[in-house]
């Protein structure tokens, strides 16, 4: 039979992740010649065989990939046969491998899981297992190429057992860099602390037996995980939780919480398929989840909340503590951790061990640690399922650094800095955008030096050199602040434009949209705070087609703390100062002399910005049915709002309005009015709530019926924190599917300002290309 | 061209547009007084323009604040304040006994501080041209022997002296002219602070590295300056800090931080570590600086930079202030 040779260049996650052996494996399969080798591009192989193995060799290489390699391009030549009767893996030098993707942590695989629980095997309980199908990838890495001299392993060298597997290219564990055993690798240990008194506890599995001891007790454990610290406790623990909840200091937050496994997950919370498929993948993210009516975790664990935040295990040490806490926990029901980042209230998450130390020993009881180092810092990722597909609260862990395909290449290597909380960056070249882990709160010292090594970091790793630089317009985020000192030519990227331009890249839409962008603030040309607008967009620029009429914000971000004050200026909008006369609760308990300051800042428009913000009428209508007057985290009260709107049934009729064509101004105080003779007349808040949903739905649409009107538009893009809300979503996206729009949302980036990193991208490269 | 409330705004004024033109030693070291030698006679000199509305209020009125100002800046120098210019700007029909008021707190001012005003000019200019009243002073003072001073002196373990609570002025000056009806005993801290700064170099010498008056822009805006020019970082504790109630509760209402309001009476300190506990003796056994505390250190880590340790435990970046904060948060 006639032999043939061809070459094959795969591009994708085809490094570090097993694909050698796996190709080998393959060619060994079917007796083909030849060699496979990584080289900067991904990898190159060359085989040699007849036609029909060849053919059978490319199916399987497509269809067999080892669970964390992604192919995203096969490049094949045809060649002379040679006479190669083996096949060989040959060495890479190091400068052909730098720059190869580097892929996610991903969780422990059941192979490693197998091995974890078999008494046989040698890696019986070690709380590090894994191979080039799982671990820690992202969170260890310093430097390129991935070798394990440029990870936090570097400090373990491999037992000659473990360095066998390593060297064998038949073996799971070949070339998987963090790789290693009980007799050579990392080591766990657990310490208690009461004050200052320090008692080293066992290492090894007898430090894991005695941390889930103590959970059994009540008490808060900090816990290395991946990407940084954990603090733990029994969430059935009522008193334990609100411990917790008070030592982390003004947290109201819902707190995540993990469990041994999806048969526990559907105890407490309802899971459909897609659920159960995101929460079991190897990226394992918190998966935000309907409770069950009669579950029984603390209340204090989410309070307020119908969703809880889930995740299974993703290292083999949080697998090893769960089962340790089967054996000490009450028996009747499934053992469920809290699991909550290590960090007080808006610090960043502690990831370094002396940091962790000293912020997280007056929080805990006790530390299981061990002595891997993690060099990046990343947070667990969250995510929903909607009726829309997925949708990203915070891309993080599992996710980063894998790059986003975009639909075009951008005309130069481009840096988006991002937006100023929940804030990421995102680097771009050719057609890929790395968009990096969660950074978070760029006003806290620690955030923003994480900001600006991550940035260096990535330019490292991923080998870019931007050459331009993407901004958000608010001249006071230190995210526009750190892109206004390099010395890049800059463009700066309205922050609701780039909202509506995130989700756009991510959908390949490059001709006109309806965007309608709903979020909290974002900066204003106009020097205002916009935040209900509805755009005419392309990627290149917008036009401001509608937005919710301009009141004053009447003290700035203190007006966003404390809600009670947008519910003051709506009803001083819509009735002058005669509102206080309303016989409502809210004016009633409104606190007359603040008010009257208040009052006076808006008339002689003292620390007044004027808004257009969706989140502060959100936060008005909350307040007026006595929900929030002062917020302890961001959107808290809309939440609660929309909370409070699935208590009602969803068919309620609409709160009048009306639109401005020529001024573009949407204007609500016609609603305002209604309902404060709702709230008078004593209907309930959960019925005033879904109406007030279903009133900006209809409202929204109204709008976009306009601009189709005016434009021809039929792509209607909704982006901004805002369309976190279910309640809003359910109604919004019926309404508009049947007036026969097309509706897209952010699915790989969130649609808060997570997303805005990419938008900036988009926008800047649209403006490259002009 | 926005008249901003002091901090950034002003400053990439001063960065863009003044240095440059008038560029030379010892306008380049952009101190609040410039330090001049005559023979072995070392001198303070400054200038500064009042534009104050209300032109009366809480503690003070506008022709106080002109000669405190100047003689603090002298201050600020290491100086003993000697002789004041006064420069008047009227706009036509202002009233003459308002003028006396002015005038008379002007002379009482600056006989309290033992400094004479020796020379003076005096416009009228038609109606609408100016806002009432405006008052240009500037100041000539003896730079103490014992006094080396200069933000370039400012080093990585000094430690940030305060000599009081902050934000009392600006919030005084804001109740009066928005006639807010806050319920609050705000009143300006305007003083001369040339006998409290007299007192710290007597104690401490050439451990005192550096002076600054957080005027314009506050705390926060003073210490950014110093933070940019010494290539340093500032890190304070917010506990530290001694804020008035009645500050604290119209900058709460306001949404203000009382860190980027103004002050007229107090001075920041940079002093040798080992001074800090005689520093503050010195402060706290004078009038003007019984409230006096020690709010922070300067690093060498991350120059440029002012953060602050919160109550909660966080490290926040604290900014210069650019006109009225536009908010950041969602
Ligand atoms: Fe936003
Ligand atoms: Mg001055
Ligand atoms: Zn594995
Ligand atoms: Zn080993």
């Amino acid at each position: 039979m006639e032999r043939e040779r061809r070459r094959l260049l795969v591009q994708g996650f085809v490094q570090g992740v097993g694909f050698r052996p796996f190709v080998y494996g393959l060619a060994q399969r079917w007796r083909l010649g030849g060699f496979v080798l990584n080289n900067s591009l991904g990898v190159q192989i060359e085989v040699e065989g007849p036609s029909t193995a060849l053919r059978a060799f490319e199916q399987a290489l497509r269809t067999e990939l080892p669970p964390l390699a992604r192919i995203d391009e096969v490049q094949i030549t045809r060649m002379e046969a040679q006479g190669d009767a083996s096949f060989a893996i040959i060495e890479s030098r190091s400068q052909d491998t730098k720059h190869a993707l580097i892929s996610p942590d991903s969780a422990t695989c059941d192979d490693c899981l197998r091995e974890l629980f078999d008494e046989q095997d040698r890696r019986y309980h070690y709380p590090f297992i894994n191979c080039t199908n799982c671990g820690p990838r992202f969170t260890i890495i310093q430097d390129v190429p991935y070798d394990r001299a440029n990870t936090t392993m570097r400090a373990f060298q491999m037992c000659p057992r473990c360095q066998q597997e390593y060297d064998d290219p038949l073996n799971r564990r070949f070339h998987a860099q963090p790789d290693a055993c009980a007799l050579c690798g990392p080591q766990v240990r657990f310490t208690m602390h009461a004050g200052d008194e320090r008692e080293l506890l066992e290492g090894g599995t007898t430090a894991i037996e005695r941390a889930a001891d103590s959970l059994a007790t009540g008490m808060i454990l900090a816990i290395k995980g991946l990407g940084g610290y954990h603090l733990a406790c029994d969430a059935f623990n009522e008193q334990a939780v609100q411990r917790l909840r008070q030592r982390k200091q003004r947290e109201a937050r819902p707190f995540a919480l993990m469990v041994a496994s999806t048969d526990h997950a559907r105890q407490l919370c309802h899971i459909s398929a897609e659920e159960e498929t995101l929460l079991e993948s190897h990226r394992r993210p918190i998966v935000l989840l309907g409770q069950r009516e009669q579950q029984q975790v603390a209340s204090s664990v989410a309070p307020g909340q119908h969703t809880l935040g889930l995740m299974l295990p993703y290292t083999p040490l949080h697998h090893l503590l769960l089962a340790a806490c089967q054996k000490y926990f009450r028996s009747d029901r499934p053992v469920v951790l809290v699991m909550t980042s290590g960090n007080v209230s808006d610090e960043p998450i502690a990831y370094r061990d002396e940091d962790a130390r000293t912020r997280l020993t007056a929080i805990s009881d006790g530390i299981l640690a061990h002595n891997r180092g993690i060099f990046i810092r990343c947070d667990d990722s969250v995510v929903r399922v909607t009726r829309v597909g997925q949708q990203f609260v915070r891309r993080s862990r599992g996710y980063a650094p894998e790059p986003l395909a975009l639909p075009q290449p951008v005309p130069a290597p481009i840096l988006a800095c991002g937006a100023h909380l929940k804030n990421t960056f995102c680097l771009a070249k050719e057609k890929q955008a790395f968009i990096s882990h969660h950074i978070g709160d760029l006003e806290n010292l620690e955030t923003l030096l994480s900001f600006k090594e991550g940035i260096n970091h990535f330019e490292q790793l991923f080998d870019i050199q931007p050459a331009v630089v993407a901004h958000d317009l608010h001249p006071d985020y230190l995210a526009t602040r750190y892109a206004l000192e390099l010395d890049l030519p800059t463009i700066g990227v309205q922050h609701h434009h780039a909202h509506i331009a995130s989700v756009m890249i991510e959908h390949g839409l490059t001709e006109p949209v309806i965007g309608i962008a709903l979020d909290g603030s974002g900066y204003g040309p106009d020097n205002a705070i916009w935040g209900g607008e509805v755009l005419r967009a392309d990627l290149n620029n917008f036009e401001r087609c509608f937005h919710l009429a301009y009141l004053p914000l009447p003290g700035g971000e203190q007006a966003i703390r404390q809600p009670w004050r947008m519910a003051a200026v709506y009803l001083y909008a819509a009735y002058g100062t005669d509102f206080q006369r309303l016989d409502i609760p809210f004016t009633r308990q409104l606190p007359a002399r603040n008010w009257k300051t208040l009052e006076q800042m808006i008339e002689r428009g003292l620390n007044c910005p004027a808004t257009s913000s969706m989140g502060r009428l959100f936060d008005a209508v909350a307040a007026l049915l006595g929900i929030q007057s002062q917020v302890q985290y961001e959107g808290q009260a809309a939440i609660e709002l929309e909370q409070l709107a699935m208590a009602s049934p969803a068919n309620q009729p609409c709160y009048p309005y009306h639109i401005s064509c020529s001024t573009g101004e949407l204007d609500v105080l016609p609603m305002i009015r209604t309902m404060a003779r709702d709230i008078e007349q004593g209907v309930a808040a959960a019925t005033i709530a879904r109406r007030f949903h279903n009133t900006i739905a209809r409202l929204l649409v109204a709008a976009c019926d306009e601009v189709r009107y005016q434009h021809g538009l039929r792509n209607v893009v909704l982006g901004g924190g805002v369309f976190q809300n279910q309640v809003l979503l359910e109604e919004l996206l019926p309404r508009l599917l049947q007036c026969s729009y097309k509706v897209y949302l952010n699915q790989k980036v969130p649609t808060n300002d997570g997303g805005l990193s990419l938008g900036q991208i988009a926008v800047a490269a649209a403006r490259l290309k002009k | 061209l926005s008249h901003g409330s002091g901090g950034k705004a002003t400053h990439n004024l001063i960065e863009g547009i003044f240095a440059p033109a008038f560029a030379n030693t010892i306008l380049d070291r952009m101190e609040d007084s410039a330090t001049i030698t005559l023979g072995d006679q070392r001198l303070a000199f400054t200038t500064d323009s009042y534009v104050v509305n209300p032109l009366f209020f809480a503690g003070g009125d506008i022709g106080r604040l002109a000669v405190h100002g100047t003689i603090n800046d002298l201050a600020m120098a290491g100086a003993d304040p000697l002789y004041l210019s006064a420069g008047i700007i009227l706009e036509e029909g202002f009233a003459i006994e308002h003028l006396q008021r002015i005038v008379d707190s002007m002379a009482r001012a600056a006989h309290e501080a033992g400094v004479l005003i020796v020379t003076g000019d005096t416009k009228v200019v038609q109606r609408a041209k100016a806002d009432g009243i405006f008052i240009n002073t500037a100041g000539v003072g003896s730079v103490r022997a014992s006094a080396n001073l200069g933000q370039a002196l400012v080093a990585p373990g000094d430690r940030v002296l305060l000599s009081g609570s902050v934000g009392d002025h600006g919030i005084a000056i804001m109740l009066a002219r928005e006639e807010l009806d806050i319920e609050t005993e705000v009143s300006s801290d305007s003083a001369a602070l040339h006998t409290l700064v007299a007192a710290l170099l007597d104690r401490i010498g050439t451990r005192l590295h550096c002076l600054k008056d957080p005027t314009r822009g506050g705390v926060a805006t003073a210490l950014n300056e110093v933070a940019l020019s010494a290539e340093v970082s500032i890190a304070l504790d917010e506990r530290a800090i001694p804020v008035h109630e009645g500050v604290r509760g119209a900058c709460e209402i306001l949404g203000l931080d009382a860190l980027t309001i103004a002050n007229e009476g107090k001075l920041l300190a940079f002093i040798a570590p080992e001074a800090e506990q005689e520093a503050l003796r010195a402060l706290r056994a004078h009038p003007l600086g019984r409230e006096a505390a020690v709010i922070g250190t300067v690093q060498a880590e991350f120059p440029g930079m002012v953060f602050l340790r919160t109550d909660i435990g966080g490290t926040r970046v604290l900014d210069m202030l650019v006109g009225d904060p536009l908010p950041r948060i969602c």
